[in-house]
């Protein structure tokens, strides 16, 4: 039997990593995402994993690298300035090809800036933090539901592909609560082999788990196979929504929590007759490139709104063809953009002249 | 007649890259040589540095993990927690285990983690070129105390040992050194004893071991072992700390 029950997003994240068989999770506190570490403390242990208060967010990394070269399904979770600190371990675990679920519940920056909710840490899930070339799957929910999803599916698609994968939440998507169905707690969990594990080399050649490769010429071979599997990622993976876009002469493109403000001003404006749609990227990489350059031969008008001073828009403006107008509105450093806002600007966009 | 001397199973038959009089080589073959002792190989788990021993993992036939500088026990710790029956081990440098990897180590000890820690004392960073370590004596010349190093600048060499001696979470704490035939013998000793306690659910035993750098101390290897002994030790002093 399914149940639903009310939850906050940071908790229903901690829910669905248990549910998708996470049995290793490492945090340092930080607000505001200190409800998901509290709930992995409170119900990881006695459903047979391991919590750690690491003395770090560079040690929390460390561990998930560690338990995950052992094999076991781990995750970590952060904000802002903590995931910063995580570089360094998120650039060795992609050097590594482990699996690793790590969750950014995104609040202002730079610097220590403040705890309210931001989308200002796009670049740096999407095109990088740490050093060398490596991606990560970046997921972005909109829902406590999504939330819970879309942390089940990081599991599942980091062990397949070995990634690493974020999910890019923020404060407000973290504190609220909503109506939540949970997934069948007698279903079972997914099992992926791992013999690249570290496990004891007992019958087996031993396994070593590593980012360095001395010889010339092997960190390109190394490099060339991570390339083939963002490829593999890229053609397979990638997932959005889009609303009323059939006959929309301007479409609102725009992420997580955001999307959600920006769909109810979308819906209303709809109700008046206007022709606005909205399309929602879910995976933020891999991006719906393809997807946004199709929609753009018919639709001319774009308008991409951020809780940040113009991140996404860039990989909107890349993906759209020729002669197609990118305009763009975001407030950062804890500023949520109002219906109010978001109506003006999209009235804007839509009765400019070009 | 009896075979009273051989290669351990636990080491690949290769020669090293190390230089000439480093310590590393004996080290690596204590370590190899406890293992088969114990027969424990199959379930062993390494976790190498960043130093000049980062592809220990080319000289012993277990399974290993190679972590960023300095944080080698953050990776043992959940190595070793998800997998209890394991045998966890790090082999860290001093830059490795008592600069960068300062917080990490303190922790990892203070948790009281079931782990076997060696660490490698040699008073230089050699992988980088011999630059200071946190280990690095009073006046001793390196790439970067051109001079010797002075307290005023660079402060005191770290006896980390000592300090990890003084938390709870530590069981055991030795130092010992390579410099002689009978000093080998004893750091094997700790090193099988350290083993023994992590095999005992003992909790956290580290070995630190003077080890030799010829090339960064502008040493004869002769030289070297004598300055670990008349100079090393007498900073460093040898024995059990706990
Ligand atoms: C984050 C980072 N900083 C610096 C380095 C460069 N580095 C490699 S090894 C090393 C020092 C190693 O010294 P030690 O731990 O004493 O080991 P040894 O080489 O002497 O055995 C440094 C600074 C690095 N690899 N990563």
């Amino acid at each position: 039997m399914k149940k639903k029950i009310l939850m906050s997003g940071n908790e229903a994240m901690g829910e669905a990593a248990i549910a998708a068989g996470c049995r290793f999770y490492a945090g340092y506190p930080i607000t505001p995402q200190n409800e998901l570490t509290a709930y992995m403390a409170q119900e990881l242990p006695r459903r047979g994993g391991i919590f750690i208060q690491s003395e770090s967010e560079l040690a929390a990394i460390n561990m998930v690298f560690g338990a995950s070269a052992s094999g076991v399904r781990s995750m970590t979770s952060s904000s802002s300035p903590g995931i910063s600190l995580k570089q360094e371990g998120i650039s060795y675990i992609s050097g590594a090809q482990l699996p690793a679920v790590i969750i950014n519940v995104m609040r202002a920056g730079p610097g220590l800036g403040n705890i309210w909710p931001a989308q200002s840490d796009y670049f740096q899930a999407t095109k990088g933090g740490g050093h060398g070339d490596y991606r990560l799957i970046v997921l972005a929910p909109a829902s406590v539901q999504e939330s819970y999803d879309l942390t089940m599916l990081a599991f599942s698609l980091s062990d397949r592909y070995r990634i690493a994968s974020m999910i890019l939440s923020d404060g407000l998507l973290g504190q609220m609560m909503e109506p939540l169905e949970l997934c069948d707690p007698d279903r079972p969990v997914e099992k992926i082999d791992k013999p690249w594990a570290l496990t004891g080399a007992s019958g087996r050649k031993p396994n070593i788990v590593q980012s360095l490769y001395i010889r010339l010429g092997d960190v390109e071979k190394h490099n060339l196979a991570l390339q083939k599997n963002y490829r593999r990622i890229a053609s397979k993976e990638v997932r959005f929504e889009g609303k009323f876009l059939d006959d929309a002469k301007l479409v609102v493109v725009a992420y997580g929590s955001m999307s959600r403000i920006a769909g109810a001003v979308v819906e209303e404006l709809r109700k008046q007759g206007k022709k606005i749609g909205l399309f929602r990227p879910v995976t933020l990489w891999p991006f719906p490139t393809e997807e946004l350059e199709e929609l753009s031969k018919k639709v001319k008008k774009f308008l991409a709104i951020e809780m940040s001073y113009g991140q996404m828009v860039e990989d909107v403006r890349l993906a759209v063809g020729k002669g197609v107008k990118v305009d763009f509105y975001g407030r950062s450093g804890g500023g949520v953009p109002t219906e109010k806002q978001i109506e003006r600007e999209i009235l804007k966009a839509l009765n400019s002249k070009r | 007649m009896a075979k009273t001397y051989k290669r351990p199973e636990s080491l690949y038959d290769v020669a090293t890259h190390y230089c000439a009089g480093c310590g590393h080589g004996i080290l690596h073959r204590i370590v190899a040589e406890v293992i088969d002792e114990l027969a424990v190989r199959e379930k062993t788990i390494a976790v190498a540095p960043v130093g000049c021993a980062v592809i220990a993992y080319d000289y012993w036939k277990f399974d290993c993990a190679e972590s960023a500088h300095g944080r080698a026990l953050a990776v043992a710790t959940a190595i070793k927690r998800v997998g209890p029956d394991k045998v966890v081990f790090t082999y860290q440098g001093d830059g490795d285990l008592a600069a960068i990897g300062t917080a990490e180590t303190i922790h990892a000890a203070n948790r009281g983690e079931n782990l076997t820690v060696i660490f490698v004392n040699n008073a230089v960073y050699g992988m980088t070129g011999g630059q200071m370590a946190p280990t690095t004596l009073l006046s001793q010349k390196t790439a970067t105390t051109p001079l010797g190093r002075d307290a005023k600048l660079a402060g005191y060499p770290l006896r980390i040992s000592e300090m990890l001696a003084l938390l709870d979470g530590v069981y055991s704490a030795e130092r010992t050194s390579l410099s002689n035939p009978k000093e080998v013998l004893n750091t094997k000793r700790a090193i099988k004893q350290a083993f023994e306690n992590q095999i005992q659910n003992k909790g956290f035993s580290i070995v630190e071991v003077l080890s030799m750098c010829p090339t960064y101390w502008d040493k004869t290897p002769q030289e070297s072992v004598r300055w670990i002994e008349e100079v090393m030790s007498q900073y460093f002093k040898l024995g059990k700390l706990k």
